[in-house]
């Protein structure tokens, strides 16, 4: 999974890191490598350990093991100067409720020693960017959740960073706003800023990320494109059938050999193959009728139940 | 829109960076605590001026009840050596002293409490380039800034009440009650980091009363039996109550310089074990 750092293009380097909370390992020794301008994306389950991965990237959480360098800087001697040239959007908001969204933005500038009249320009920038012109005035208690996530993303731009960090930057937004967002994001990649994403939806991963990991109990379980992925660890296509709960154990051995990997659900077959239509014709000259059936492309999601299973662990 | 500079070019706030960066003990302190005290004062501009008044109406409402009616029974007291003065004026500069220990620890305490646990304000601090010393001392700044707003107010009222008998010790006394507030706050800002809930909280608040009661406000601690009076004034607020009476009284002194040492070694450690506590709960 190590990948060569392209010379001084590289912004993140991390060998071996690892994260301990008492003797509960959290993350366990992953490397990898982010270069310029790129969007990388960190997927895995609830505990993965991704949270805690950017929060050692963006310098507020110390390493308990092997390096981890930004920017060609050690994490631990330089977590101020490498914070200036990061944005963060953390997974929880952490917005200043006593003031106002534009008191918000303003005051976060003035952390990183930004001159007023450079933040009162860049404010109005971001008040547009945000979509919260109109609730500039507003408390932050009194805005919608999806604002409040939007006014995060932000205050995580007041500092125009090289990196921008998003911890599952659209969980709760409308579909307006997350479709929204990405473009917006796409903007600042086109701009050559390198993203950073966790999330959860994988049509988000496709969309934004260049390069993704899949990450589980604090490893990395495989990386690549988002197309890659699917290519290396699923078939092309998917069928998915129907025979009613009590049949589908008993079909599925009539039509093993049909597929290239079979998954029996209590609802439902997967037949994971490289083509669907034939093999369901194939399946149906045998004399097999599903109650439905269904033939689609396989995805990302796909990919990752089959990395980090279906059931919930925790 | 025109959102962000030109791919190459370097942030403003990267170059501000490269600039703290060769200081010494850049991986802390960015020499940016005053970001704090300007979000203090955001944040009291819309809604914390009641506060602000109330603290600065408490030791006047000592002085009425304490220094005027009960004062009336006492009449003058013998303030030191060589002073007698009415007891309101005996009384005064002990206010002045209470009013700034109460507000540091009063902002150091419940307001930081807050911060730290519930509205998560040092989360997103932390993710600025700004350091934990940046942190504490901006949070120490803010709770002094709190300090003079009481002390200037409450010497606006001592001085034409003629309870100051010498007039340029009690502009002295300003700056000097800053020095309480500084060793309150450092210290109250440390001892919170380390308290998990409300109920440890009210352990501090209840600590602050007898410390006012034994502390030589009302009256002089040399009622006391010798050791029990040098164990009393130990007691920081003690100092303080010392440090402003002498200097109101016009009476320079080596003691002075003592009191003053007292508060420097509780505002250094204080903010020395703060930093390290503020690093320990948001950097690791
Ligand atoms: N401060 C902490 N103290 C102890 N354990 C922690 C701490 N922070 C995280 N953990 C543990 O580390 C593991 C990884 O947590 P992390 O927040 O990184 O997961 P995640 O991949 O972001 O999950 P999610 O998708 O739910 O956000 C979890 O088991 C969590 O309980
Ligand atoms: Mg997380």
């Amino acid at each position: 999974m190590n990948e060569t750092p392209t010379g001084t293009d590289a912004m993140i380097v991390a060998t071996g890191l690892r994260k301990t909370y008492d003797d509960f390992t959290a993350v366990d020794g992953i490397d990898f490598t982010v270069t310029r301008g790129e969007s990388f994306g960190l997927l895995g389950p609830n505990g993965a350990g991704k949270s805690t991965t950017m929060r050692m990237i963006a310098c507020t959480s110390q390493r308990t093991g092997g390096t981890l360098e930004i920017l060609g800087r050690d994490t631990d001697h330089h977590g101020p100067w490498i914070r200036a040239h990061l944005g963060v959007v953390p997974q929880q908001d952490n917005l200043d409720r006593e003031l106002t969204v534009t008191e918000n933005l303003y005051i976060y500038g003035r952390y990183f020693g930004l001159g007023k009249k450079f933040i009162n320009a860049k404010v109005e920038e971001l008040l547009e960017f945000a979509q919260l012109t109109e609730k500039r005035d507003a408390k932050v208690d009194s805005l919608s959740g999806g604002m409040k996530r939007r006014l995060t993303i932000a205050r995580a731009l007041i500092n125009e960073p090289e990196i921008l960090m998003l911890d599952e930057p659209t969980t709760g937004l409308d579909p307006q706003a997350r479709h929204i967002l990405w473009d917006r994001l796409f903007r600042l990649k086109e701009m050559g800023v390198t993203l950073i994403i966790t999330t959860h939806y994988m049509d988000e991963a496709e969309q934004l990320c260049d390069r993704l990991v899949v990450m589980d109990k604090g490893k990395f379980m495989a990386e690549g494109t988002p197309a890659g992925l699917i290519q290396q660890h699923c078939s092309r296509e998917v069928i998915e059938v129907r025979f009613g709960s009590e049949r589908n154990a008993e079909v599925a051995d009539q039509i093993r050999d049909l597929a290239v990997r079979l998954e029996i659900l209590p609802d439902r077959i997967l037949m994971y193959t490289d083509d669907g239509e034939r093999d369901l014709a194939r399946m149906v000259e045998r004399g097999l009728h599903p109650i439905t059936s269904l033939v689609r492309r396989s995805s990302l999601e796909d990919v990752f139940l089959r990395l980090t299973g279906r059931s919930l662990v925790d | 829109m025109t959102m962000m500079r030109a791919s190459r070019n370097q942030s403003a706030a990267a170059d501000i960076a490269d600039g703290v960066n060769s200081l010494p003990g850049a991986s802390i302190y960015s020499r940016r605590a005053t970001a704090m005290v300007e979000r203090f004062w955001l944040a009291i501009r819309s809604s914390q001026w009641l506060m602000v008044a109330s603290g600065f109406m408490e030791p006047l409402f000592y002085l009425g009840a304490f220094g005027y009616g009960l004062g009336s029974f006492i009449g003058n007291v013998q303030a030191d050596s060589t002073h007698t003065v009415s007891y309101a004026a005996f009384l005064a500069p002990a206010l002045l002293a209470n009013s700034a220990m109460n507000g540091a620890i009063y902002e150091s305490t419940w307001n930081v409490f807050f911060k730290m646990h519930f509205a998560k304000l040092y989360q997103g601090i932390m993710a600025t380039s700004m350091g934990p010393l940046d942190v504490a001392l901006g949070e120490i700044m803010a709770c002094l800034l709190r300090g003079l707003i009481y002390a200037i107010a409450f010497m606006a009222v001592m001085l034409p009440l003629g309870l100051i008998p010498c007039w340029w010790g009690g502009l002295l006394a300003i700056p000097a009650a800053m020095f309480i507030a500084f060793g309150f706050a450092s210290c109250g800002l440390a001892i919170t980091s380390y308290l998990k809930s409300f109920q440890q909280m009210d352990w501090v608040q209840f600590a602050l009363l007898p410390m006012l009661l034994f502390s030589g406000s009302f009256y002089s601690l040399d009622v006391y039996p010798t050791p029990i009076r040098i164990l009393l004034e130990a007691l920081p607020l003690h100092q303080g109550v010392a440090l402003i009476r002498g200097l109101t009284l016009g009476q320079l002194d080596y003691a002075l310089l003592g009191h003053l040492a007292y508060f420097t070694v509780m505002a250094v450690g204080g903010v020395i074990f703060a930093t390290k506590r503020i690093e320990a709960m948001f950097l690791r």
